[in-house]
């Protein structure tokens, strides 16, 4: 079972009210679901679905485009790591695998604690501060495997 | 210098996005002077001023203006802050720092268009720029800014923030359009234009967020002031994000028509560590390198069209002589891979074989035939795929074999003596 919690309840008509065809609210009841949950869970979709009038398929027909939802749990700390040019002109590539071996994962895998799930990423728009990573929702910029080793171990 | 800060002028001075600092610099002062102009006014001094669409194809904005469907209402406008061609940072900037001049913007975008509702589609991982804009949109609509009546003009707008949810493609302004109204991002055929069936069919001005930025300077200072700056056909400021192997990497706004080398050597502090220059993509992943020597290249859109490439998204990346091109050229071709949303042939299957044959030259194991065979799958995704996702994809590709080929050859020959 999925349910939206009492507090994004609320929020449903807020959103909705911005568009003049609901289908608009698909994404930002996904991302939503997301932020509640960690994962959007196929009963989520079946909800999504019903609070738009759309069937369970084409909403996982949208989900599935869009590469920030994650069809399955992850971490409390999903890493994602930019190697695009810019990042990768300034050493990208080796920030990822010293932070891969420092988790002690594969880049794609998850601790086996759930803390931290590691993912390589495209451009994030912080090019003119390269290297860089984004944890949840907050960019870190100008990395070093010194700045690296300081956020991580800042997290809980 | 060449730095000319008609948009950034204060965009260092602390907590500018809130709306009193804003205010203290003259923000929300183009409205005064917008609401006794008439609409038609208003487009016709944005038409005046020169200034083009900053996102990426570089088209005058106020003839895209001019273009909606007569007397069909309503109307919709979408600021574009999908910011995601690599190499761009220079929207996220203005959205963070200044996004109450975004709003001034889109005000004046609506008045003269007739628009009643406003959307800033950010991409999905601009949360933070998302929940600032939210806040200022509370300030601005406190302040009478935004809603009804805004400021006695009888004009009502109002602006909403929608997040995309992570892809590329949703920067191309019919795939854009999709993602808003709940669908999968993928591009719309054409004709018709969004400027006749945009949001819900209904006619639909698409900007991005520097051109929505530069509106209010147009108000302020009249057409003729802007078009005062720059070259004949490319007016006015560019905001320019420098990336890559610079001693200063950061956004630099300077006049169009200031040569690539200025950028790279006088507002960027050089290359590092004193490094060659080897090669500099001028406006974003998608537009064609260009080697050393053009370095003096002016920056603006005629200039950078002659040597070759385009002024794109305003993005520069510079690449030093410690690179081999194909490894650069390689990553560009995987996200171009990852990003092609698979709607037309030439380029969800050409995309993933340019990725294939440069993957398997970068590893040692390609022939100079493979090399003519990416020429050949370039020329067969240009100008063939249904957006320009797939032109993009073959930029840096064709640019890299025709600049850099002893690059290839030196993977090759690797190839070759191991073979041996």
């Amino acid at each position: 079972m999925f349910e939206f919690s009492p507090a994004n309840q609320k929020r449903i008509p807020e959103i909705l009210a911005k568009y003049p065809d609901t289908q608009s609210a698909l994404l930002p009841l996904l991302t939503m679901a997301q932020r509640q949950e960690g994962y959007v869970a196929p009963q989520a979709m079946v909800e999504i679905g019903k609070i738009l009038k759309l069937s369970p398929g084409y909403v996982q027909s949208v989900a599935s485009f869009y590469t920030m939802y994650h069809m399955h749990p992850t971490g409390k700390y999903i890493i994602l790591f930019c190697i695009n040019i810019s990042c990768q002109l300034n050493g990208a590539d080796e920030l990822l695998a010293y932070t891969a071996s420092k988790l002690n994962i594969k880049v794609g895998e998850t601790t086996a604690d759930k803390k931290f799930t590691l993912h390589r990423e495209e451009c994030l728009a912080a090019c003119s501060n390269a290297p860089m990573m984004r944890i949840n929702d907050t960019y870190h910029e100008d990395l070093s495997k010194e700045k690296i080793d300081k956020i991580l171990d800042s997290l809980d | 210098m060449p730095e000319l800060k008609l948009l950034t002028k204060d965009i260092d001075k602390k907590d500018l996005h809130k709306l009193s600092v804003y205010e203290e610099t003259g923000g929300y002062g183009s409205l005064k002077k917008l609401f006794k102009k008439k609409p038609d006014e208003v487009i016709e001094m944005v038409k005046a001023s020169g200034l083009r669409g900053r996102g990426g194809a570089g088209f005058p904005a106020g003839l895209k203006w001019s273009f909606l469907a007569k007397d069909v209402f309503p109307r919709y406008l979408c600021c574009n802050a999908d910011e995601s061609e690599p190499g761009t940072c220079k929207d996220r900037l203005l959205l963070e720092k200044t996004p109450h001049l975004l709003i001034e913007g889109m005000i004046a975008c609506a008045y003269a268009c007739k628009i009643e509702t406003g959307y800033i589609y950010f991409r999905g991982e601009f949360q933070h720029a998302s929940d600032l804009m939210d806040e200022a949109l509370k300030e601005a609509r406190a302040k009478n800014y935004l809603g009804k009546n805004i400021m006695g003009s009888g004009f009502d707008f109002e602006i909403h923030t929608h997040l995309g949810a992570g892809a590329y493609i949703c920067g191309e302004e019919s795939a854009l359009l999709n993602s808003l109204e709940g669908r999968r991002g993928e591009p719309r055929l054409k004709p018709p234009f969004p400027a006749v069936e945009g949001l819900y069919s209904k006619p639909t001005v698409i900007n991005n967020v520097e051109t929505l930025c530069v509106v209010p300077y147009i108000i302020n200072e009249g057409p003729e002031k802007y078009a005062s700056y720059g070259t004949e056909k490319s007016k006015g400021s560019k905001l320019v994000s420098v990336s890559g192997h610079v001693k200063k990497p950061g956004n630099y706004e300077i006049e169009m028509g200031t040569t690539v080398r200025e950028l790279i050597y006088e507002l960027a502090g050089g290359i590092r560590n004193d490094n060659k220059l080897k090669a500099y993509i001028p406006g974003g992943s998608s537009t064609p390198m260009l080697p050393a020597d053009l370095v003096d290249t002016p920056y603006d859109y005629e200039s950078l069209a002659a040597a070759g490439s385009m002024l794109g998204s305003g993005a520069l990346i510079v690449i030093d002589d410690q690179v081999n091109i194909v490894e650069s050229t390689l990553r560009l071709a995987s996200f171009y891979k990852h990003e092609s949303c698979g709607k037309c042939t030439p380029c969800r299957e050409g995309t993933r074989w340019m990725w294939q044959l440069l993957d398997g030259i970068h590893n040692g194991e390609g022939t100079n035939q493979q090399v003519d065979k990416l020429v050949d799958i370039c020329d067969n995704i240009s100008f063939k795929s249904f957006c320009p996702l797939g032109d993009a994809a073959v930029g840096p590709v064709a640019s890299s074999i025709k600049y850099f080929r002893e690059d290839y050859e030196a993977l090759l020959k690797r190839n070759a003596e191991g073979t041996a």
